[in-house]
């Protein structure tokens, strides 16, 4: 059993390794530790949070950011924020979608269908960065795994938003945040108390909103989370019975010779 | 091969194994007389045969979903992640697996430098698992261009200029490889295709460095040559493959945890940003599996002799059975060699540290003083240590330290056990 021992301390240092990588651009402000619900091994949603969630990001955020790689079924499906197919319906005939072409050759104008993708905010690139000052709203499909400390990053940013240090000179559109690389940001806080109104009652401060999207952008980003660590728990029981049984075989069989395994 | 000649029980099975003798080679296989001391190190060429069967069958389901174009790779990935069923599961198996792929040759590797595997006569079976080391990280690579996030692109970048260090040529070859005059999606579509040709390349040298390895046998954590098969051997099947299974298991159980609970730890986070060649990243890290020899790229401040650099510290291991002129195996009995080569490797892990920081200040001297002392291994202390050292005394069988409970032959002479068995 010496060995396992030995190959525990490879990994540890093989990982810490990785770990240093991480953490090595992270020379930051420390970042804001919220204990989400879908951290750990069982580690689900909270659904109501992800329903508020989506408010926020249909009320607040999408006027800007695009969830391109989404679609409107995805809210009815399991999992997220699971509205109910009659709910996904009424909020996808909200928007409309361009299609076609139709008989006469003639692209025309519908109301979007569960299997139609979200309907960006602008119609490129181009577009999205004249109208931000410069700077392009980033898709928030994955926009969680793509920032080095994840959900607690895009909560951080947030909520970080302050006046800047004294001597600290920001141009027009540019405003400070605590948890911003280099500290320099282009979007002014999008978050103020009661901005949105919740259905359910819960009270919409800043740190509350903040949680509630930073959950749906995680969803966004993992939509089969739920199911990954569902699955991952039956795997990793499977396996383990699987080991104990075949180690028991493996002793029984050399036992036939002196050899210790 | 083994010594008897083997005959099928069953009139069929002799009519076929006449014309094709597929039988006697199971029957080798299953026969093949294995040291019965082997260590769980040992275990990791069947875990590596185990991860490149992974990677080949998960890749090749990828290969069906994916779009190897500039425009529609990165949202092809996505469209994996959610709506392919069990995509997600796939993908991550996929990308997780590489690094598995990469941890288990890592120990493969410093094993047979621990045992001295690559002497003679095993010269050939390292050689052909060098190739292999070699054209599992193109292939690794590659793969890590495919998904067209702003790494896979920087990274590309990076590395594919790399030949333009070449004095003359240089810039002609990395237009050659790029497909025209910058990353783009002919850099992208050839390095699919040759992404999904390598992995069977690979295969191909796996069947060679098994073949290579069935010739001479097993080394053993002793390193003494043994008669075959003797009482100091056993059948491969099912001592060997009951001990693979186990050691497998335990790597599975590892490469689950990852895969499903922390599935993007070892990728980089920039990936998940599409490919922009207007936008560099502020740090461009490879993989880990690659940093040490990235560490070894920009620690020359010259960019060809640091490329050179960077090849001559795969090279030195090529011909590493010639530069270790010892010609005792095992560490066991070489107390020096012992201190030097846990000094390798604190150094190629101190490598693939600074290989992730920035290459600046402290870190820039750490790894020119950890490159120096790389080379200086295989090319000094090596060569100059096998001359020198005084090795302690080998045992004379296997059996004779297994018996005795110790590698110390004095105690394994008066083990009365022992003894009675002569």
């Amino acid at each position: 059993m010496k060995i396992f021992l030995k190959l525990t301390f490879l990994f540890v240092i093989i990982s810490s390794l990785i770990l240093s990588r991480a953490n090595a651009a992270g020379e930051q402000q420390e970042l804001l530790k919220v204990d989400w619900s879908f951290k750990s091994f069982f580690g689900k949603f909270d659904r109501a949070s992800l329903q508020r969630g989506y408010q926020v990001y249909t009320e607040v955020c999408a006027s800007c950011h695009s969830l391109k790689h989404l679609s409107y079924r995805n809210l009815a499906e399991k999992g997220g924020p699971e509205f109910t197919e009659l709910e996904a319906k009424a909020i996808a005939s909200n928007f409309e979608v361009t299609d076609g072409p139709n008989s006469d050759g003639e692209m025309f104008e519908r109301p979007a269908k569960l299997s139609d993708k979200f309907v960006m905010p602008y119609a490129n690139v181009q577009e999205a960065i004249a109208a931000n000052g410069g700077a392009y709203p980033p898709d928030m499909s994955v926009l969680v795994k793509a920032r080095g400390g994840g959900a607690n990053y895009i909560y951080s940013v947030l909520m970080g938003y302050d006046e800047p240090p004294a001597g600290m000179e920001l141009d027009d559109g540019v405003y400070y945040n605590k948890y911003m690389y280099g500290n320099k940001i282009k979007m002014a806080s999008p978050l103020d108390d009661d901005i949105v109104e919740y259905s359910d009652g819960t009270k919409a401060t800043v740190d509350q909103m903040a949680k509630d999207v930073t959950t749906f952008l995680q969803w966004t980003a993992e939509p089969h989370l739920e199911a990954r660590h569902k699955l991952g728990f039956r795997v990793i029981i499977y396996l383990s019975v699987l080991t104990i049984l075949v180690y028991f075989t493996m002793k029984k069989i050399w036992s036939r010779i002196e050899t210790k395994v | 091969m083994s010594d008897h000649e083997y005959t099928p029980k069953s009139k069929v099975g002799k009519w076929f194994n006449d014309r094709l003798p597929l039988l006697t080679l199971a029957n080798h296989l299953t026969d093949y007389p294995t040291p019965k001391n082997l260590n769980y190190w040992w275990t990791f060429g069947g875990i590596l045969t185990f991860c490149l069967i992974t990677q080949i069958i998960t890749g090749i389901v990828l290969g069906m979903h994916y779009v190897a174009h500039a425009d529609l790779a990165f949202q092809s990935v996505e469209h994996i992640m959610r709506d392919v069923n069990y995509g997600w599961l796939i993908r991550y198996v996929h990308a997780n697996g590489a690094s598995m792929f990469f941890l288990a040759v890592y120990i493969h590797i410093f094993r047979s430098l621990y045992y001295g595997s690559y002497k003679s006569p095993r010269e050939v079976i390292w050689i052909i698992g060098m190739l292999i080391y070699f054209l599992m990280m193109a292939t690794a690579f590659m793969g890590y261009v495919l998904p067209w996030g702003q790494m896979s692109f920087w990274g590309a970048t990076v590395i594919t200029n790399l030949f333009s260090a070449i004095p003359l040529v240089g810039e002609s070859i990395t237009n050659w490889l790029w497909g025209g005059y910058s990353v783009d999606n002919p850099t992208l579509t050839r390095f699919f295709s040759l992404h999904y040709l390598f992995p069977f390349l690979i295969l191909g040298l796996v069947v060679l460095h098994i073949w290579a390895l069935h010739v001479p046998g097993n080394n053993n954590p002793i390193g003494i040559d043994i008669k075959k098969p003797s009482k100091d051997t056993v059948p491969f099947h099912p001592y060997i493959v009951i001990k693979d299974a186990f050691a497998l298991l335990i790597f599975l159980l590892i490469f689950a945890f990852f895969v499903f609970f922390s599935p993007n730890i070892l990728g980089h986070a920039d990936n998940y940003i599409e490919a922009n060649p207007l936008v560099t990243p502020a740090h461009i890290v490879p993989e880990w599996y690659l940093l040490p020899f990235y560490a070894i790229l920009r620690s020359v401040p010259d960019k060809l002799l640091g490329v050179i650099a960077m090849f001559a510290a795969i090279f030195v291991l090529v011909i590493l059975p010639w530069l270790d002129t010892s010609k005792v195996r095992s560490t066991v009995f070489r107390p020096i060699y012992k201190q030097f080569y846990w000094f390798l490797v604190a150094d190629v892990l101190i490598l693939g540290y600074v290989g992730a920081m920035p290459a600046e200040g402290l870190y820039l001297l750490i790894a020119r003083v950890a490159t120096a002392y790389y080379f200086a291994h295989f090319l000094i202390i090596l060569p100059f240590l096998g001359m020198k050292e005084k090795t302690t005394p080998l045992p004379l069988s296997i059996t004779e330290p297994v018996l005795g409970g110790s590698t110390d032959m004095a105690m394994a002479r008066n083990n009365s056990d022992f003894k009675d068995k002569l």
